[in-house]
C-alpha cells in the first residue's frame, strides 16, 4: 500500500496508457472482424480456411510479434503502433470465428421474412441481420476485450509504456507490492471493459435480456394478455 | 389478378419444383394452393413476390408481367405472412407491424399510429404494442404477422401455411378471423396449405397439386367435393373417408345428417 501511495501519479499514467493501447484493437479488431466473418459464411468453401487461419494467428507467440512488426509496418522500433497492431491481429483471431457465428446465427425465417417484407440486401443486413447477431458479438467481444487487456502489458517488452512496466521493474527491484499493484490494476480494467460491453449490450439489445420486471408483470396480470386473444 | 403463365421452376441442383403452370387467381377471393410436400405450392406462392424467380413463363399481376419489376419494391405491395409468424424478434410488436410502411417512407410516428389500428383489427389488444414478439403466445404472434402483412394495405397478401405451427383451437380461432378479414378487406388472398378442410374452409377457390406443381384439380370446395377430377384427388379431400360420406336418416320429423359408421353429425335445416 505504501508503495502506491507513493507512486499514485506513476500508476495513473501505466494506467491511461494501458487502456490507450489496449482500447484501439478492441475496437478495430471488432469491426474488422464483422466483413471478414461475413464473407466466410457468404462463400460456404472458404468459410473453414478464413476461420482456421485467421484463428490460428492466436498462435504466434507475442514478443516475436511485437518484435518483428517494426520491421512489416516501417514503424519506429518503440512505437506504439506495433503493440496496437499486434492486438489488433490477436483481436481479429480471436473475433472472426464469434462474428461467422453470430452471423450465421440469425434464424433462417426471420431472413426470409425481412426479405418478404421489401428489404433491401443492405438494408437486412444493417437493420435485421447484424443486431440479430448482437447477442454472440457481444460474447466474442468480451473475450477480445479480456485478452487483449491482458496481453496489452507485454508491450513493455518492446519499451511500449503499459501496465507491464510494474511487472518488469517491480520483478528486477524485487518490490513485490509494484507487481501485485500491476495485477490488480490490469484486472480492473478489463473487470471495468467489461461492466461496460455489458452495459452497451443491455442499451442497444433490450430485447434479448429478459427483464425481470416485466416478467413479474405479466404474471400478475395474466388477464391483460389472454385478453388479447379472445 | 395474379396469372401464372406456363411458369416452370427448375432449382440449380435440378429438381423441377414447378412444371408448366397456368392459373388465375380472381381478385378478392381466396384461392388456397393445397397439396402434399413437394407438389411446388410453396414456391408457386414466393414466385408471386419475386422471393423466387421462375426458370421460365411468366407471372403477371394486373395484366403486369412481374418479371420486369423491381423485387425489393414488389414485396413491399405485396402482403406475406409465413408459418412461425417471422417476426423480427429485436423489434417490438408495433415496430414490426409498421415495418413495411415504414419501408415505403411513411413518416414512423404515422405508421405506429396506424399499426396500433391494425392491432384492433386482427383482434389483439393495444397493451401489447410494446412487448417483444418471444412474449407473445403463438397465436398472438400469428396475429401479428397479419396485421404486419396488411400494414401496407396491399391488394394480395400472401400466405404461407401461417397457422401450421398452433394448437387446434387457436388455429380454428385464426381461420375464422382470417375469413372476416378477407370478407371485410376485399384482399386477394392466395393461401397455401396441406390441410384440405382448411382449404375448403377458406378458399373460394381451392387448387389440388400433385408433384411438380401439376393441378389435380382446381374448383370451389363444392365442385371438387360433388366431383372428384380422380382418384388421386378422391383420396385426398377424402370422398372416400366416412367423414364424408354422409347420408340422411329421418329421425321423427326430422332429417338427420349421418356419417357412414352411423355417427350423427348434425341436423338438416328446412
Amino acid at each position: 500500500m505504501k508503495w502506491l501511495e507513493s507512486n499514485l501519479d506513476l500508476v495513473w499514467e501505466l494506467v491511461l496508457a494501458h487502456i490507450g493501447l489496449s482500447v484501439p484493437p478492441i475496437l478495430i479488431g471488432f469491426l474488422v472482424s464483422i466483413p471478414i466473418g461475413w464473407l466466410a459464411n457468404r462463400y460456404r468453401p472458404s468459410r473453414g480456411v478464413i476461420l482456421v487461419v485467421l484463428g490460428l494467428l492466436y498462435t504466434v507467440p507475442s514478443i516475436p510479434l511485437f518484435i518483428f512488426m517494426p520491421i512489416f509496418l516501417g514503424t519506429p522500433l518503440l512505437s506504439p503502433v506495433n503493440v496496437v497492431v499486434a492486438l489488433t491481429i490477436y483481436a481479429v483471431a480471436l473475433m472472426v470465428r464469434t462474428a461467422a457465428d453470430g452471423l450465421a446465427s440469425v434464424d433462417d425465417d426471420t431472413l426470409l421474412a425481412a426479405s418478404a417484407m421489401g428489404y433491401s440486401g443492405w438494408q437486412r443486413f444493417w437493420r435485421v441481420e447484424l443486431p440479430l447477431s448482437g447477442p454472440v458479438l457481444l460474447s466474442g467481444l468480451r473475450v477480445v476485450s479480456a485478452s487483449t487487456v491482458s496481453l496489452a502489458t507485454l508491450g513493455v517488452i518492446i519499451g511500449v509504456q503499459s501496465l507491464g512496466y510494474l511487472f518488469t521493474n517491480g520483478f528486477q527491484r524485487n518490490i513485490p507490492a509494484e507487481v501485485v499493484t500491476g495485477i490488480v490494476a490490469t484486472l480492473v480494467i478489463a473487470v471495468v471493459f467489461d461492466l461496460l460491453l455489458v452495459l452497451i449490450g443491455r442499451l442497444l439489445l433490450p430485447w434479448s435480456t429478459p427483464d425481470r420486471r416485466r416478467k413479474a408483470t405479466r404474471r400478475t396480470t395474466p388477464a391483460l394478455v389472454a385478453g388479447g386473444v379472445s | 389478378m395474379i396469372e401464372f403463365r406456363s411458369v416452370t421452376k427448375r432449382f440449380p441442383d435440378g429438381t423441377l419444383a414447378v412444371d408448366s403452370f397456368d392459373l388465375v387467381v380472381p381478385p378478392r377471393k381466396t384461392t388456397v394452393l393445397v397439396g402434399s410436400s413437394g407438389c411446388g405450392k410453396t414456391t408457386l406462392l414466393r414466385m408471386i413476390n419475386r422471393m423466387i424467380d421462375p426458370t421460365s413463363g411468366s407471372i403477371l399481376i394486373d395484366g403486369e408481367d412481374t418479371g420486369g419489376l423491381e423485387p425489393v419494391k414488389l414485396r413491399r405491395r405485396i402482403g406475406y405472412v409465413m408459418q412461425n409468424s417471422g417476426l423480427l424478434p429485436h423489434r417490438k410488436v408495433i415496430d414490426n407491424v409498421a415495418t413495411v410502411p415504414i419501408l415505403n417512407g411513411t413518416p414512423k410516428r404515422e405508421a405506429r399510429e396506424h399499426a396500433l389500428e391494425l392491432l384492433d383489427t386482427v383482434g389483439l389488444d393495444r397493451s401489447l404494442a410494446d412487448k417483444y414478439p418471444r412474449q407473445l403466445s403463438g397465436g398472438q404472434q400469428q396475429r401479428v404477422g397479419v396485421a404486419r402483412g396488411l400494414a401496407a394495405d396491399p391488394n394480395i397478401l400472401l400466405m404461407d401455411e401461417p397457422f401450421g405451427a398452433v394448437d387446434p383451437i387457436v388455429r380454428a380461432e385464426l381461420q375464422q378471423e382470417t375469413i372476416r378479414l378477407q370478407e371485410g378487406l376485399g384482399k386477394t388472398v392466395v393461401f397455401v396449405t396441406h390441410d384440405i378442410d382448411e382449404a375448403f374452409l377458406l378458399g373460394h377457390q381451392v387448387v389440388i397439386l400433385q408433384k411438380g406443381g401439376h393441378i389435380a384439380q382446381s374448383g370451389t370446395p363444392a365442385e371438387i367435393l360433388a366431383a372428384p377430377a380422380n382418384d388421386f384427388v378422391a383420396t385426398f379431400v377424402g370422398a372416400d373417408k366416412r367423414k364424408r360420406a354422409l347420408h340422411i336418416q329421418r329421425v321423427g320429423d326430422r332429417d338427420v345428417v349421418v356419417d357412414e359408421n352411423g355417427t350423427p353429425t348434425g341436423v338438416l335445416q328446412p
